[in-house]
C-alpha cells in the first residue's frame, strides 16, 4: 500500500456532558492515499463529523476528548502535537470546508480578507502577493469578477457562491489533503452538482485528496474512490465505490442502499426505511451497535462485539455474518 | 488498512448463539431516555444554580421580614423620641436610631414593605400591558403593529427617570404616583420581548405544522405561544423588580419620593447623607445593605431563572 | 448609506419635537402658580408684570410657539427662581462640569466593562470569569448613590489623594466618576461577556480556526468585533443611565453641575430651567441614539444593504 497520506487508527473520541461521556468515535481505522477521494458515510449523530474535526483538532476541548488512537499525517502523529504545532497544519496542510457556508463566512468582514488571512498566516508573502493568490483560486472555482468580489461582504454571495468561496479559501496554501464536512447538504439540488463537479474539477487540477463526509449517498456514489461507512462511532464497512454499492456486505450498508430511491433498478420497487434509531452513546450496547436495528440479527450479535472480517484488499465488514457458522441471508 | 486484531480472534464462541432472532420476542429497542418537561426542566436546573436558590431565599426572607419586621418592635415608623437621637445600635433599638429618635430597625423593614410593594406592582403591570401590546402588536403584523412599534421607539427615546421625575412633579409624590412613573415607561421592555417571540412563532416551522395538522388558534396560543413566551417574561418580570426598586430609592433619595415621615430605603439614605463621616455610622450602613441586599437577591435570582429557561442550555 | 443617516436624522429631529412639547404641555398641567412661590406679598399688579415677564399671560397656543422658537435657538429665557440669571447663564456655569463628569464616566464604564467581559469570556467558567461576574452583579445591585456615599465615607476621608466638596483638578472626578460608572460598566461587562461566549461558537470561528489562526488572531478579528455590535447598540441607554445618575452623584459630591440645577428647579417649580434641562438633557440622549444607530450601520455591513434595499 505504501506510505499512506493519512493514517488513522484506532481512533476513540468522547465527549464529557452533564450525563455522563457520549463516545462518539469508538475505534475508527482507515486511510487516505495521496489524491484519492475517501468518503465517510452515515446517519446523523454517528460520529463522521466527530472523526474529520478530530483530524484537524477542531473537536472543543473540554467536553471533547481524543481518548484512544493515532492519526498520522505524512508520518506525523497529529493527536499528540500541541495546539502550536497543530496551527502549522491546520489551512496549511489540510483544508476544512463546513457544512452551512450561510454560517462559516464572518459576516462582518471583507470576503478578501477572509480568504487571505490563511495564507498570510502560513506563508511569508506580501498582502498584494495574497490577493493574487486569493483572485487565482476565485477563477479555479468558477467566481466572476474575482477583484470585485474580492472587496464584498459574503451576504452579497449566493449560498453556491458562498461554498465556492469556503472551497477556494480551504484550497488558499495548496493543502494536500482537503476534509469536506457535507459541503452539499445546506444546497440546493442543483447547486450540490455543480459543488461536486468542482470538487472533481479541483482534484483532477491540483491532485489533492479529499475525505467528503456525507449522508448522502448519491454524491458518494459521484465523487468517491472509497467509501467508509459509519454506524455509532464505527466503520462497519469499507471497500471501494464498486464494492460497497454492487456487493454491500454489511446489513447496515444494504440498508442504507435500499433506502435511497434508484434510477437503474426496478421503478415499482418500494423504498425500504432502516426502522429504529441509533444506539444512546451513553452507553453502547455490549455486543453489534447495529443489532438492535437488525433484520438478520443472532444472539450473538447482541453480545459480542464483531470483528472486521476481509473479503477482498479494499473490503472489511464487521459482522457476524461473515462467521462461518451463520447462515447466509443474502 | 489494517484489521483490528487485538481482541482475541479465537474468542470461542458458542455455535448456538449464530442462531437468527425472533425479531417480534425480543425487546432490542429499550434505549429510550426518560423525557423530562420543560418546566420540571428548568426548575431542576435552576435548583441545581447553588447562586439562584440563595437569592430566593433571601427574596422570601426579606419578604416575610417586610411583613412582620415592623410589628416586631414597640416603636412605629415614626414615633420620634427626641431624647433618644442618633442612638447606636442597643438592646432596646436593635438598628439604633436617627437624627429624630426613630427606630431604625422599624423604619428600615417598613422600608422594606415600601421598596418589594413597588417592586411587585412594577413588575405585575408592566407584565399585563407588556404583554397585551406586545402580543397584539406581534399578532395583528404589518399596519397596526408599524404604528405601534413607531410609537415605542418614541417612548423610548424619552430618557426614563425624566419622565418620572416630571410625573412626579406634576401628580405630587407618593406611592401611587411612583407606581405609575415606573410603568409608564417601563412596559416598553416586556412589550418588546413579547412582540418578538410572537412574530418569530408565527413563522416558525413548528407552527406552521400545527396548524397544517389542524390545530386551532387556542391551542397554538396555549401550546406554542403561552411556554415559549413565558421564559423571556418571568425573567423580565424578575429583573424589573430590583430595577423599580432602584428607581424609588433614587427619587426619594432625591426627596421625590414617598415623602416624610414615611420611610423609604432611598429617604433614609438621604437622611444620612448629613451624618457621613459623624460615626453614626448606623444611619447609613442599614438602609445601603438592604437596599443592596435586595436588589444582588434579584438580579441573581433572574440570573439564573435565565439561565435555568434558555431552551438553548438543555441537554 | 446617505438614505439611511437621512431617515435617521429625521427621525432624530421628530423624537426632540415630541419630547419638547410633552415637557411644555406637561409643565403647564402642574397644578399652582410657579409665580406664588414665597413671593406671598406681592401685589397684583406685580404678579401681572411678573407673568408678562415670563410670557405667562399670553395664550397657550401662543406660548408654545414662541417657546418652540426659542428652543430652536438654544434660548431658555431667564430662571425663575434667580430672576436676574438667564437659564442659559446658569446651564454654561454647569455644563463644564456635568460634560467632564459625564464622559469620564463613560469611557471609563465602556472600557473597563469590555475589557472584563472579554476576559472573563475567554476564561469562561475558570475563577476570573467568576470573580468578573461576581463584581458586575455587586455593580449593578449597588445604587450609585450608596457607592458614592460608601466612597466618601470611606475612601475619601482616609486617602487625601481623592479630594472631596471642591472640583477642579482631575483628581475630583475619579470617584464621582467611578460611582457613576460602576452600574454601566458591569452591564457592559456582562453584556459583552455573553455575546462572545454567543460568538465564539459560532461557525466562522471554526473557519478561522481550521485556517490556523492563533486564538489571538481569532478573537480580535474576528470575535471582538461581532461581540460588541449589540454593546454599541445599549449606548444610548446607557448615557441615559450616567445622565440621571449625574444627578445624585453631582449632589452627593457637590460638584457644580446642572444635575444640580435641575433637582433644585424640581422643588422650586422653576419652569424654565426643567424645561430647559429636560430638553438638553433629552436632546443628548437621542443625538447620541443616532450617532449609535449611524456607528452600527458603519460596523454591521449587513445594514447597508438594508437602506438600499427600501
Amino acid at each position: 500500500m505504501g506510505q499512506a497520506l493519512l493514517e488513522i487508527n484506532e481512533l476513540a473520541v468522547s465527549f464529557s456532558t452533564q450525563g455522563g461521556e457520549v463516545q462518539a468515535v469508538r475505534g475508527v481505522t482507515f486511510a487516505v492515499e495521496k489524491g484519492e477521494t475517501v468518503a465517510i458515510v452515515g446517519e446523523s449523530g454517528c460520529g463522521k463529523s466527530v472523526t474529520a474535526q478530530s483530524i484537524m483538532r477542531l473537536i472543543p476541548e473540554p467536553p471533547g476528548r481524543i481518548k484512544n488512537g493515532t492519526i498520522h499525517m505524512n508520518g506525523k502523529d497529529l493527536a499528540s502535537l500541541s495546539e502550536k504545532q497543530m496551527r502549522g497544519v491546520r489551512g496549511k496542510q489540510i483544508g476544512m470546508i463546513f457544512q452551512d457556508p450561510m454560517t462559516s463566512l464572518n459576516p462582518t468582514l471583507k470576503v478578501g480578507d477572509q480568504l487571505t488571512e490563511g495564507i498570510l498566516v502560513h506563508q511569508k508573502i506580501s498582502k498584494n502577493e495574497a490577493k493574487q493568490e486569493a483572485i487565482n483560486l476565485l477563477n479555479l472555482v468558477g467566481i466572476a469578477n474575482p477583484e470585485e468580489r474580492l472587496n464584498q461582504y459574503p451576504h452579497q454571495f449566493s449560498g453556491g457562491m458562498r461554498q465556492r468561496l469556503m472551497i477556494a479559501m480551504a484550497l488558499m496554501c495548496k493543502p494536500e489533503l482537503l476534509i469536506a464536512d457535507e459541503p452539499t447538504t445546506a444546497l440546493d439540488v442543483t447547486i450540490q452538482a455543480q459543488i461536486i463537479d468542482l470538487f472533481k474539477e479541483i482534484q483532477r487540477k491540483t491532485g489533492v485528496a479529499i475525505i467528503i463526509i456525507t449522508h448522502d449517498l448519491g454524491v458518494v456514489a459521484q465523487i468517491a474512490d472509497r467509501i467508509n461507512v459509519m454506524y455509532a462511532g464505527e466503520i462497519v464497512e469499507t471497500g471501494t465505490v464498486k464494492e460497497i454499492f454492487y456487493d454491500p456486505q454489511h446489513p447496515y450498508t444494504r440498508g442504507l442502499l435500499d433506502s435511497v430511491p434508484r434510477l437503474d433498478g426496478d421503478r415499482t420497487q418500494k423504498l425500504i426505511p432502516i426502522v429504529g434509531s441509533p444506539p444512546d452513546l451513553f452507553s453502547p450496547p455490549e455486543g453489534c451497535a447495529f443489532a438492535a436495528r437488525c433484520d438478520y440479527a443472532m444472539d450473538v450479535c447482541l453480545s459480542h462485539d464483531p470483528e472486521h472480517t476481509k473479503l477482498t484488499d479494499h473490503h472489511y465488514t464487521k459482522c457476524w455474518l461473515q462467521d462461518k457458522r451463520a447462515q447466509k441471508p443474502f | 488498512m489494517s484489521v483490528t486484531t487485538k481482541k482475541s480472534a479465537n474468542r470461542v464462541i458458542e455455535d448456538r448463539l449464530f442462531a437468527p432472532i425472533d425479531k417480534n420476542k425480543a425487546e432490542l429497542n429499550t434505549l429510550v431516555r426518560p423525557s423530562v418537561g420543560f418546566w420540571k426542566d428548568a426548575w431542576r436546573r435552576l435548583l441545581k444554580n447553588k447562586l439562584a436558590v440563595s437569592g430566593l431565599v433571601v427574596i422570601i426572607a426579606l419578604t416575610i421580614m417586610a411583613i412582620i419586621g415592623p410589628m416586631l418592635t414597640p416603636y412605629s415608623y415614626s414615633d420620634q423620641t427626641l431624647s433618644n437621637q442618633n442612638m447606636g445600635p442597643s438592646r432596646e433599638h436593635w438598628f439604633g436610631t436617627d437624627n429624630l429618635g426613630r427606630d431604625m430597625f422599624t423604619r428600615t423593614w417598613y422600608g422594606a414593605r415600601i421598596s418589594l410593594f413597588i417592586g411587585f406592582a412594577a413588575a405585575l403591570i408592566e407584565f399585563f400591558i407588556g404583554v397585551i401590546y406586545g402580543g397584539i402588536s406581534g399578532y395583528k403584523g404589518g399596519r397596526a403593529d408599524n404604528i405601534m412599534m413607531r410609537i415605542i421607539d418614541i417612548l423610548y427615546g424619552l430618557p426614563y427617570l425624566l419622565v418620572v421625575i416630571l410625573l412626579m412633579v406634576i401628580m405630587g409624590p407618593g406611592l401611587f404616583t411612583i407606581i405609575v412613573a415606573l410603568t409608564l415607561t417601563g412596559w416598553i421592555g416586556m412589550a418588546r420581548i413579547v412582540r418578538g417571540q410572537v412574530l418569530q412563532l408565527k413563522t416558525n416551522e413548528y407552527v406552521l405544522a400545527s396548524k397544517v395538522l389542524g390545530a386551532d388558534t387556542s391551542r397554538i396560543i396555549r401550546k406554542h405561544l403561552l411556554p415559549n413566551t413565558m421564559g423571556p417574561v418571568i425573567v423580565s418580570m424578575t429583573l424589573t423588580v430590583p430595577g423599580a426598586i432602584f428607581a424609588e430609592a433614587f427619587l426619594s433619595f432625591l426627596g421625590l419620593g414617598v415623602s416624610a415621615p414615611v420611610a423609604s430605603w432611598g429617604s433614609m439614605a438621604n437622611d444620612a447623607l448629613g451624618v457621613l463621616n459623624t460615626g453614626y455610622w448606623w444611619r447609613l450602613f442599614f438602609p445601603a445593605f438592604f437596599i443592596s441586599l435586595t436588589m444582588l437577591a434579584f438580579n441573581v435570582f433572574g440570573d439564573g431563572l435565565r439561565d435555568a429557561l434558555d431552551p438553548k442550555l438543555r441537554r | 448609506m446617505l438614505k439611511y443617516i437621512l431617515k435617521r436624522f429625521l427621525w432624530m429631529i421628530l423624537t426632540i419635537w415630541v419630547i419638547v412639547t410633552l415637557t411644555f404641555f406637561l409643565m403647564h398641567a402642574i397644578p399652582g402658580d410657579p409665580l406664588d412661590m414665597g413671593d406671598t406679598g406681592s401685589s397684583d399688579a406685580a404678579s401681572a408684570n411678573l407673568a408678562a415677564y415670563y410670557n405667562l399671560d399670553q395664550p397657550l397656543g401662543v406660548q408654545y410657539v414662541t417657546y418652540l422658537k426659542n428652543v430652536a435657538t438654544f434660548d431658555f429665557g431667564p430662571s425663575m427662581t434667580s430672576r436676574s440669571r438667564d437659564v442659559n447663564d446658569m446651564i454654561e456655569s454647569g455644563f463644564p462640569a456635568s460634560l467632564q463628569l459625564g464622559i469620564a464616566s463613560l469611557v471609563f464604564s465602556v472600557i473597563s466593562g469590555v475589557f472584563l467581559g472579554v476576559f472573563a469570556a475567554l476564561r469562561h467558567n475558570k475563577m476570573i470569569d467568576y470573580i468578573t461576574m461576581i463584581i458586575a452583579v455587586i455593580g449593578i445591585s449597588i445604587p450609585n448613590f450608596i457607592q458614592s456615599m460608601l466612597f466618601i465615607n470611606y475612601i475619601a476621608v482616609n486617602v487625601d489623594f481623592f479630594p472631596i466638596a471642591r472640583w477642579g483638578t482631575w483628581q475630583h472626578v475619579i470617584l464621582p466618576a467611578l460611582a457613576l460608572a460602576s452600574g454601566p460598566m458591569a452591564i457592559i461587562a456582562r453584556l459583552t461577556r455573553s455575546n462572545m461566549l454567543e460568538v465564539l461558537t459560532q461557525d466562522y470561528i471554526r473557519t478561522a480556526k481550521a485556517k490556523g489562526l492563533t486564538s489571538f488572531q481569532i478573537v480580535v478579528k474576528h470575535a471582538l468585533r461581532n461581540a460588541l455590535l449589540p454593546v454599541v447598540t445599549i449606548m444610548g441607554a446607557l448615557t441615559a443611565a450616567v445622565l440621571t445618575g449625574s444627578f445624585v452623584i453631582e449632589r452627593i459630591f457637590s460638584i457644580p453641575g446642572i444635575g444640580q440645577y435641575f433637582v433644585n428647579s424640581i422643588s422650586n417649580r422653576d419652569y424654565p430651567m426643567i424645561m430647559a434641562t429636560t430638553v438638553i438633557y433629552s436632546t443628548i440622549l437621542v443625538v447620541m441614539m443616532f450617532i449609535v444607530d449611524i456607528l452600527y450601520g458603519l460596523i454591521d455591513p449587513r445594514i447597508k444593504l438594508h437602506s438600499k434595499e427600501d
